[in-house]
């Protein structure tokens, strides 16, 4: 293995996280906000789906994903339609990412949503502030320490996403195959232990680095409250 | 009139159906924990929704069922200070303060000097909330309200959530929104204290209704009242103006009108200031004629009003100081050994001590 498919392996598994998350997190926080704002009929229904992804074998999320958005699965056909293809591609590697990460970026969320004191949104509604403006400087500033941690970790689960990714999209080289995928390969084959070594190194140092990041962020909001 | 509410609401088996009117100067929402003061409150301000009724303020329609008006409240133009100051942490002083001008477009009209000034916030502007005492930060969201150029002012317990020392550090700067701003305000308390010492017209609530509303000294001296007031705590309201100031003694002498006066203990007066001191009726004692010889100092001519006397070992007597009303609370023994009845003439006693300082306010 070259030190371009190395590269390639992890250019490769960065561009499917960070596309994964930039759906994904913005649709986890409507989910999040809806579930902590509102009461209605199906929402232990919305809750259960949305845990799905977690407790349910990987292999079996991976297998729904290709009867939905595979080549002949209705929302896959409705995706090609508008022109975005899922099936054996980078952005099926992508949707399988966002899907798995989607329970562990909701939970965050919709926790600090939840715990968020609901009183200074009132205020600011005394003091003139509409409902945009009263989302972008109280609600959103003060929730974001709950949407990092979720999207760190989210990203950091889309990286080292494997069952549902191989059963959806395969393991093909330079298209589908993201680290992990990469190391199951090298691991298969009688003189990859090396090269798998390489790449087990890379994936370590992205995940440690990540929730760094994310607890240097949370620290850096929660300082400024008591600044 | 500033304010016109009525509302009807039932939330489960409670229901609020009040009704009554606030002019300038401060309107006390006086009762108990449960009586639906807050909700009130909440509903002037447009964050509860009653079920039916109609709240004018200033001439504007802030809710009306029978048109369907419900104005939202950044529309309603209405300043609230809330018990737990609800200051936005992760905004200085200074953001939070001027929050009204930048994010609700308000408060052009408001002075920032003059207000930070008058509360005595200047010094905190760079700092955060978390940093800031309980007092500190009540006295933060009474300015931030305030910026936010209110046409009403809405305070529900804003000393409730502070111990002693901190609710005698924010009474005057109280007094001093409520002299200055000329701001009609409506403020919920259950501290007939603190009521005694604000209040212009005050509103009994028990139970989500009105009890009666009114001025707030004639309030004090009706014997209805008595037990909505609180029995121990049964006082009146008397004005008067310092006349002179005694350094030797430290008293001050207060005229209540031509021929009475009263001598308290006072620090911060000064001759010409109007005061109202609350006189709590368990403090006055009668007698048929002019002591002589007692160390108390305050003996004031009177004429016997009203009484309420029942089984009970005391009897309520309201008297007539120069067209004041005082309360007294005696015991039913004196009061039949006296032949206390309506019209007669009596000597009001009352021990300078128990007029405390705290019991006092002023007004320019």
């Amino acid at each position: 293995m070259t030190e371009g498919d190395v590269t390639g392996i992890v250019l490769l598994s960065l561009q499917v996280s960070a596309t994964a998350m930039l759906f994904a997190v913005p649709m986890a926080f409507a989910v999040a906000w809806i579930l902590a704002r509102y009461d209605f009929a199906g929402k232990s229904l919305l809750q259960a789906l949305v845990t799905l992804p977690l407790v349910m074998p990987p292999v079996v999320t991976g297998y729904f994903l290709l009867v939905l958005f595979g080549f002949n699965g209705f929302l896959g056909r409705a995706f090609r339609a508008v022109g975005v293809d899922f099936a054996f591609r980078w952005e099926g590697a992508a949707l399988a990412a966002g899907v798995m990460a989607f329970p562990l970026l909701v939970r965050p969320m919709r926790l600090s949503i939840e715990t968020l004191d609901r009183g200074l949104e009132e205020a600011a509604a005394t003091l003139g502030a509409g409902r945009a403006m009263r989302f972008f400087t109280i609600t959103l500033p003060l929730v974001l320490p709950g949407v990092i941690a979720g999207a760190v970790l989210g990203f950091a689960k889309a990286l080292g996403e494997f069952g549902a990714t191989i059963t959806f999209v395969s393991n093909i080289p330079g298209e589908t195959q993201t680290l992990s995928l990469a190391i199951y390969s090298l691991l298969q084959s009688p003189a990859g232990d090396r090269a798998a070594g390489l790449l087990i190194a890379i994936s370590a140092c992205l995940a440690i680095g990540s929730v760094l990041i994310s607890e240097w962020v949370g620290r850096r909001i929660g300082q400024r409250g008591r600044a | 009139m500033s304010l016109e509410v009525r509302i009807h609401s039932r939330l489960g088996s409670f229901e609020i159906a009040a009704e009554f009117e606030a002019g300038a100067g401060v309107t006390a929402l006086f009762g108990h924990s449960g009586s639906g003061k807050t909700s009130i409150l909440k509903m002037i301000a447009g964050l509860v929704r009653p079920q039916s009724g109609r709240i004018m303020a200033e001439g504007r329609t802030l809710f009306d069922s029978d048109t369907g008006t419900d104005l939202a409240p950044p529309k309603r133009r209405i300043g609230m200070v809330f018990q737990d100051a609800r200051l936005f942490p992760h905004m200085s002083v200074g953001r939070n303060l001027t929050y009204g001008r930048w994010a609700g477009n308000r408060g052009s009209g408001a002075d920032f000097r003059r207000i930070t000034e008058l509360l005595g916030i200047e010094a905190l502007l760079d700092r955060y909330p978390a940093t800031l005492s309980g007092g500190e930060m009540q006295r933060v969201a009474i300015g931030r309200a305030l910026l936010a150029d209110p046409a009403l002012l809405l305070m529900d317990e804003p000393l409730a959530s502070l111990d002693q020392e901190r609710k005698r550090e924010i009474l005057p700067y109280l007094e001093e929104v409520r002299d200055e701003m000329g701001l009609p305000i409506v403020y919920v308390s259950h501290e007939v204290d603190e009521v005694a010492r604000l209040a212009d017209t005050l509103v009994l609530l028990s139970d989500g209704k009105v009890l009666g509303s009114g001025d707030a000294v004639e309030m004090f001296s009706k014997l209805e009242f008595g037990p909505a007031l609180g029995r121990h705590e049964a006082s009146s309201l008397l004005s008067g103006t310092i006349s002179g100031i005694d350094a030797q003694y430290g008293l001050c002498e207060i005229s209540l009108s031509e021929e009475n006066r009263l001598f308290l203990v006072s620090e911060r007066a000064q001759v010409g200031d109007r005061l109202r001191m609350r006189v709590k009726a368990r403090d006055v004692a009668l007698s048929l004629k002019a002591p002589e010889g007692v160390s108390v100092r305050n003996v004031l001519p009177a004429t016997v009003r009203d009484f309420a006397r029942d089984e009970s070992p005391f009897v309520e007597i309201v008297l007539d100081v120069g067209g004041q009303a005082l309360r007294a609370r005696i015991t039913r023994h004196a009061f039949d050994a006296l032949g206390i009845r309506p019209g007669l003439p009596v000597f009001a006693m009352i021990k300078s001590v128990a007029i405390g300082q705290r019991m006092l306010s002023g007004r320019r």
